[in-house]
């Protein structure tokens, strides 16, 4: 399998990361030689072992479905960059 | 009191206790030792005037006779523990401006034992890097030079201001986070004390994400006893963090004292690599008769999977890194590129402009293994291998206690020695990345002294839980090692 600029191009939009055009081809450079490397992973059986789910033998912790923090919309609109009253805003999305 | 930076951990707590030496004195010298070694570039944002009201509110207690377990002591704080109302960029443009209106449960538990916070110490962006150059607030500097020599090296990575402020006598002890070596490494390459818990030990509440079934925060001090103070107070069992381990937390420092009388020391053979410096191998056979000279059982294990580590974590971490930083898009917090045209502009520009190179090398990748089409032939398969090194792991244990290795493949290297290669960056974690993909402690402890003067690290490696013996045998080491070497202060010239 071999990254190609169109790949890294369709995988950018995927991340909702801009890439600039002339920084495709050696990312995808660079992506190609990392996933050659990775390639030997093939090389191991790997039939019938259960892919790792927790790595420590712990059964994840359940809790009461009930509101445990809240009323700080103040604090969390602290760092907004850009915000109104208790409301984030971006471009308008509806025409 | 002469010389209060030098101190460890142990022997400032002593002095505060004796009244030797007062919280305030102590901070002082430390903020003025800070001010001096800005050359190094080892915090990304000092703390001074706080740290000197958490000193003075800190000697009223003692005064009152309320002692925490780490009253009155000076400690850095790695930039990706989020502090409240104190910035936390986690080295990254896209955070720059951020000030959490919350504290990690790590930095809590420290505060809440009486410790004072120095400053948010320099990182490789998101955690992302074996040097620290991926920091958005530039490299830090390595305090060690090669003998003779003027040129600047790295102080390893991803924690390298923590490593740099603790080999510079700057704090007199710091918090890392480990995700495939970025405490054990940065610690192996500036002659410090770092360690890796168990995952699941400290709480990641609060700590900015990268890999989160790898990530774990721990200590980075001068001295094993250092490290195991230090763990004591960050670990807890943490409701906000549901992988945050129902295990009560010993007293690591009493635990950690002992003979190594009978231990049973695994050494991996596949650890010796092709063309491996024979500074790394003969400080590796000398680790092995430290051991054996106080009593340990010293013989050779397999861990078969190792050389799949490696590529195996660099799907897993990007993957887990691609979906916990999905959340910067430039609309709740962090930084917002200007006049976007639309959202998804918005989104885009955003996380373009606000990441640097490798977090979006390793996002990149990480979206590619997990998008339709691929996600069984990479994600998958590396979860298998997952297992498999995990396996390997529980077989050794059954036969030994903990494992000797190698810290790193050398040491220090120079400031733009391997930043052309991302995968030559990647190989500076190939002894400490298997410990994270199987969630073991892991140590390493300053061994001796390359021909050029840079120090090694041997790494420690124990069964999940057990940091007692792990600390107990990184004692041993560090008693036989006896390594007494400072870098020279060239920085305050």
């Amino acid at each position: 399998m071999s990254v190609d600029k169109d790949t890294v191009r369709r995988i950018a939009k995927l991340a909702r990361l801009a890439v600039a055009e002339a920084k495709l081809e050696p990312m995808a450079g660079e992506l190609n030689g990392i996933f050659k490397w990775v390639e030997m992973l093939g090389e191991v059986n790997v039939e019938g072992v259960p892919g790792m789910t927790s790595v420590v033998a712990q059964k994840l912790k359940w809790r009461r479905d009930e509101v445990t923090e809240g009323g700080n919309a103040e604090a969390l609109m602290a760092n907004a960059p850009g915000g109104e009253e208790h409301f984030f805003t971006v471009p308008k999305v509806v025409e | 009191m002469s010389d209060l930076i030098s101190l460890t951990l142990a022997e400032a707590r002593e002095a505060l206790t004796a009244k030797e030496v007062s919280s305030r004195e102590l901070t002082s010298a430390f903020i003025q030792a800070i001010e001096a070694a800005r050359p190094l570039n080892a915090f990304i944002t000092e703390t001074a005037e706080k740290a000197l009201l958490m000193a003075d509110a800190s000697d009223k207690r003692r005064a009152a006779g309320n002692v925490g377990a780490l009253e009155g002591l000076p400690l850095a704080i790695k930039d990706l523990f989020c502090t409240n109302g104190t910035r936390t960029t986690a080295a990254s443009k896209i955070l720059g401006n951020f000030v959490p209106p919350y504290e990690s449960t790590v930095t809590q538990n420290l505060w809440s034992a009486g410790a004072v916070m120095l400053g948010k110490t320099n990182m490789d962006e998101f955690a992302m890097g074996s040097s620290n150059e991926t920091s958005a607030f530039g490299p830090v500097f390595n305090p060690w030079r090669s003998r003779g020599s003027n040129t600047n090296l790295v102080p390893g990575g991803s924690s390298g201001g923590s490593s740099a402020a603790v080999a510079a006598d700057l704090c007199l002890a710091a918090t890392g986070t480990d995700t495939g070596g970025s405490i054990r490494q940065p610690a192996a390459v500036t002659g410090t004390v770092g360690l890796k818990p168990t995952y699941g030990r400290c709480s990641r509440y609060g700590i900015v994400a990268f890999a989160s079934s790898l990530d774990q925060a721990g200590p980075m001090a001068k001295t094993v006893k250092d490290a195991a103070i230090l763990l004591t107070s960050m670990a807890s069992i943490d409701p906000r963090d549901s992988t945050s381990a129902e295990t009560a937390v010993p007293d690591y420092e009493k635990l950690m004292a002992g003979s190594i009388r009978g231990l049973r020391v695994g050494i991996p053979k596949e650890y010796r690599l092709d063309g491996m410096s024979t500074d790394i191998t003969a400080l590796w056979d000398k680790g092995g008769r430290w051991l054996k000279d106080q009593g340990a059982e010293i013989f050779e294990v397999s861990l078969p999977h190792t050389k799949y580590a490696l590529p195996t974590y660099y799907i897993v971490a990007p993957a887990e890194a691609s979906s916990n930083l999905a959340r910067y898009d430039g609309v709740r917090f962090g930084y917002r590129a200007s006049n976007p045209h639309d959202i998804t502009d918005l989104y885009e520009r955003s996380r373009g402009e606000g990441f640097g190179a490798e977090v979006q090398r390793r996002i990149l990748i990480g979206t590619y293994v997990l998008s339709a089409g691929y996600y069984d032939a990479y994600y998958s398969r590396a979860q298998k291998l997952r297992t498999l090194i995990k396996r390997d792991f529980e077989q050794a244990f059954e036969k030994c206690d903990v494992l000797l290795t190698p810290s790193t493949p050398g040491a220090a290297f120079g400031i733009g020695a391997k930043t052309s290669d991302p995968l030559e960056m990647y190989l500076q974690d190939v002894f400490t990345v298997t410990v994270n993909l199987a969630g073991l402690p892991g140590i390493s402890i300053p061994g001796g002294l390359t021909a050029d003067g840079l120090p090694l690290g041997l790494q420690l490696i124990g069964k999940a839980f057990d940091e007692g013996t792990l600390l107990r045998a990184a004692a041993a080491v560090e008693t036989a090692a006896d390594f007494k070497a400072k870098p020279a202060k060239w920085w305050t010239a």
